[in-house]
């Protein structure tokens, strides 16, 4: 069989590959499955490529295979609460490495480039620099070495538009004369400047919108790449990436009740400018870590709505201790779940997994709400916006109509709270008034560790 | 050359509509694992990488190649390694198999 043959062959088998791998990531029972016809796609995929006759300079592809795994290693191994820094900082490699494969690709056939070729180029190099540059702001505001405070001005759409058309119409007159050699570093800094632009004004409680878009410009730019490079493998990892992302997106932004256009046009952190409600001084009940304890002994079913705020407290183990005291009690706790909790999708998920909270007992929104009229307890966990049963009720309100966690339709609903400061929306939220809310006031590791004490034992000595 | 285009076009049509009809089914509870799992199928752009750098055509091309491929290839180790780690994470509560 001739070498050429044989390698479309190792991409024809990894693309059936990476297809099952996605198809068996749908139930936790079949995914590592995933992960290994993943592993095993892309070895064939990069052995064959290794055959290529072409290749004279086996000693640059070793370099950088091999520093590759250099950093890639680390960035296996990092902490489950930092993987959402690094997922936006893979979107920024996966980015890199397409813009630089296009701009290569460029200088190797210029002048001699169809418009369609040139036309699916510049789709690359921008969708590819702007996802670069995109990322890394994404990734540093996670990180913390970069403010995470929302900065925004006055014309920032005008500005970040105006840029993103001025790109586009370098690439158009690219497409008619790709002679014009001199204007393609416009075409890749102009979507850099674009990509830290668009993030600038993004604030945390936004970040799960936003990484998930950046995921799909990450895949379509790749899928434009295997159109240059007639690669179909290539087009299908960057479809499938590009629709993951995408739909993604729309969960998350669905969640957050934003159209998709004003999450396209980057319209992000515009709610906390119109968010100064009334600050009326209202009565709020309190309760000690004790009386906590002893409604929830006393409860049948009890849910915990956690958000991001259990994560900053690193207070999911202790949750766990909850959770395991409660449940050899005889209660049955199950943990109510909004898509847009935490900094990117899922992320509560992966932490309370890391906790050693059985899967079955994490559920969404919709199945959670659903008994919630059954539930005994509520019990928030750093969790505010997606709580507000304002978004039910006042029209006025900036987060009205966005689903939320109904937990003031339980019995009692208990909120562990630092202080009454407002949530990232900034909006003040009723569920914190209501008759059958308890507020506790504390630290929400110290605050759990205390409960759990109290039903451990540790508190019947009176 | 245009077949080639059009062909192309078919096939990124129909792994789009594959792609929406699979990653639909995927839990919320997997959103996470999913993300970082696509991130690394993505990184399949090494083997574009790899020709470049491997072909030498220009010092230009080899250079940015080898680049491109340190950073496909810390997305493919580095995304893999964590989608496992994930997964090994997500435990039923249901009698424990072996």
């Amino acid at each position: 069989m001739p070498t050429e043959t044989f390698i479309e062959i190792t991409y024809l088998v990894a693309t059936v590959l990476f297809i099952l791998s996605l198809k068996w990531l749908s139930s936790p029972t079949t995914a590592r499955h995933g992960v290994w016809a993943g592993e095993l796609g892309m070895a064939l995929a990069i052995g064959g490529t290794l055959l290529y006759r072409g290749i004279v300079d086996y000693k640059l592809v070793a370099i950088g295979l091999v520093l590759g795994c250099i950093i890639g290693v680390p960035l296996g191994k990092v902490a489950m609460t930092a993987v959402p820094q690094r997922t936006a900082l893979s979107h920024a490699f996966g980015a890199l490495c397409v813009t630089l494969v296009g701009t290569s690709e460029f200088y190797l056939r210029a002048p001699d480039i169809s418009p369609f070729m040139m036309s699916v180029l510049s789709m690359e190099v921008i969708l590819g620099s702007l996802t670069f540059t995109g990322s890394l702001m994404a990734a540093g505001k996670l990180q913390e070495v970069l403010p995470q405070r929302p900065i925004t001005y006055k014309g920032q759409n005008f500005v970040n538009l105006g840029m993103l058309a001025l790109a586009i119409a370098v690439a158009a007159i690219l497409v008619m004369h790709p002679e014009q050699v001199k204007l393609f570093p416009a075409m890749i800094i102009i979507p850099l400047i674009f990509g830290v632009m668009l993030v600038i004004p993004i604030g945390g409680a936004d970040m799960p919108t936003v990484i998930s878009l950046l995921n799909s410009y990450a895949g379509l730019s790749a899928a434009a790449m295997g159109f240059v490079l007639n690669s179909k493998l290539l087009i299908v990892a960057g479809a499938l990436d590009g629709s993951s992302g995408f739909i993604l997106s729309v969960i998350m932004s669905k969640a957050m009740n934003r159209s998709f256009t004003n999450v396209l046009f980057g319209g992000f952190g515009q709610i906390q400018a119109a968010a100064t409600g009334v600050q009326e001084q209202r009565a709020v009940k309190s309760a000690t870590a004790e009386e906590a304890a002893a409604i929830l002994a006393a409860a049948n079913k009890v849910v915990i709505v956690p958000g991001y705020g259990m994560a900053v407290a690193q207070a999911q183990h202790k949750v766990r201790e909850l959770f395991d005291a409660l449940t050899k009690r005889g209660v049955d706790v199950t943990f109510g779940i909004h898509p847009v909790a935490g900094r990117m999708p899922g992320h509560m998920n992966v932490l309370l997994a890391e906790a050693d909270i059985p899967y079955d007992k994490l559920l969404d929104m919709d199945a959670v709400n659903g008994d919630m009229a059954q539930t005994d307890v509520a019990l928030v966990i750093g969790a505010n916006d997606v709580t507000n049963p304002a978004a039910r009720t006042d029209a006025s309100s900036p987060i009205f109509g966005m689903p939320i966690l109904d937990v003031d339709k339980a019995r009692t609903v208990m909120v562990i709270k630092r202080s009454m400061a407002a949530g990232f929306a900034g909006i003040d939220n009723p569920l914190y008034y209501l008759d059958q809310t308890l507020m506790l006031f504390g630290d929400a590791k110290n605050f759990v560790g205390n409960i759990v004490r109290e039903l451990t034992g540790a508190g019947d000595h009176h | 050359m245009k077949l080639d285009l059009i062909t192309s076009l078919y096939v990124f049509m129909l792994a789009a509509f594959i792609g929406f009809e699979v990653i639909r089914r995927v839990s919320p509870l997997l959103h996470t694992p999913l993300m970082s799992l696509t991130n690394a199928l993505d990184a399949i752009a090494v083997v574009g990488a790899i020709i470049l750098a491997g072909e030498h055509k220009t010092n230009l091309a080899a250079i940015l190649g080898t680049i491109a491929i340190v950073a496909a290839t810390s997305n493919i180790v580095g995304g893999f390694l964590i989608t496992d780690r994930m997964l090994r994470m997500f435990k039923s509560s249901g009698p424990k198999r072996p």
